[in-house]
């Protein structure tokens, strides 16, 4: 049994239909921007498993943009998570329905 | 054959990891699935031949990031009330028909390019170490990779104004 390229993208499709299950599913914000960074590593492996499948490098340094774009916005949206919290005492999106206040 | 062992394996830590991090109710819980499945993608890295991008998947998301989460959870402190979404009656069960159908039809729609696609697994010649990365990188992808820095930079320069930001007057009045 060889392993292609296949099974390396639907895994990624996997793991990417499982984060978005966790942004519609979970009310907790921080668990929330977990699921998206889970969506941002599916998307990753597809790249570099693109990558290996065609022999082009660029993939991988797609992956690494991919990366940086992810920590640029980790850092703005746990700040943002902290200054919400530190005004609403609560990290649940249900009770930040209105933009009000 | 070993590359099948080590894929099996690891895409199921993978897609546990995954699974524990959505229906953990402590987000503690959440982040210690998500760094599993995020140590397990990097070991498929390494199958893939990126072995650069392998460690940096290490350094930065299971160093970086999930530390950064950890903090924040610290921080905030641990709801357990708002587990699970009630807003919306049957949100479980519509989730899990939105995220099955989203995973078919991705699968649908990749099928043809797929099936036909590859041959053997890896192709090579393909190597990725840091040195045929930075080549790439330095060279053709110059620009993109100094649009990078401003954003890291902005993005430093935002955290900070935000850390600075005490609140309207009237916040504790309007909790």
């Amino acid at each position: 049994m060889t392993i292609t390229i296949t099974w390396f993208l639907l895994l990624a499709a996997a793991l990417f239909s499982i984060g978005v299950a966790g942004v519609l599913i979970r009310r907790n914000a921080l668990v929330m921007f977990m699921s998206i960074e889970l969506m941002l590593n599916a998307v990753n492996l597809t790249f570099v498993a693109v990558s290996n499948e065609l022999g082009l490098i660029e993939g991988q340094v797609a992956a690494l943009f991919v990366m940086v774009v992810a920590a640029a916005e980790v850092t703005i949206g746990l700040a943002i998570i902290v200054a919400v919290f530190r005004t609403r005492s609560s990290a649940n999106v249900d009770e930040l329905a209105e933009m009000k206040g | 054959m070993a590359e099948a062992i080590v894929f099996i394996i690891f895409a199921a830590v993978a897609l546990v990891g995954a699974v524990s991090m959505v229906s953990a109710s402590n987000p503690v819980y959440s982040a210690m699935g998500l760094l599993t499945s995020m140590f397990a993608i990097a070991v498929l890295y390494v199958v893939l031949d990126a072995h650069f991008i392998a460690a940096v998947q290490v350094i930065i998301y299971a160093g970086a990031v999930m530390t950064l989460f950890l903090f924040v959870i610290m921080l905030i402190g641990v709801d357990k009330s708002d587990a699970y979404g009630t807003q919306v009656p049957l949100q479980r069960m519509m989730t899990a028909i939105v995220a099955v159908g989203l995973f078919g039809a991705i699968a649908l729609a990749g099928r043809a390019a797929w099936i036909t696609g590859s041959n053997a697994f890896g192709t090579p010649g393909l190597n990725g170490t840091a040195e045929a990365i930075a080549d790439e990188l330095f060279g053709t992808w110059m620009v993109v990779f100094l649009s990078t820095v401003m954003l890291l930079t902005i993005a430093a320069i935002g955290t900070i104004a935000l850390a600075y930001f005490k609140g309207a007057p009237d916040a504790e009045v309007a909790e």
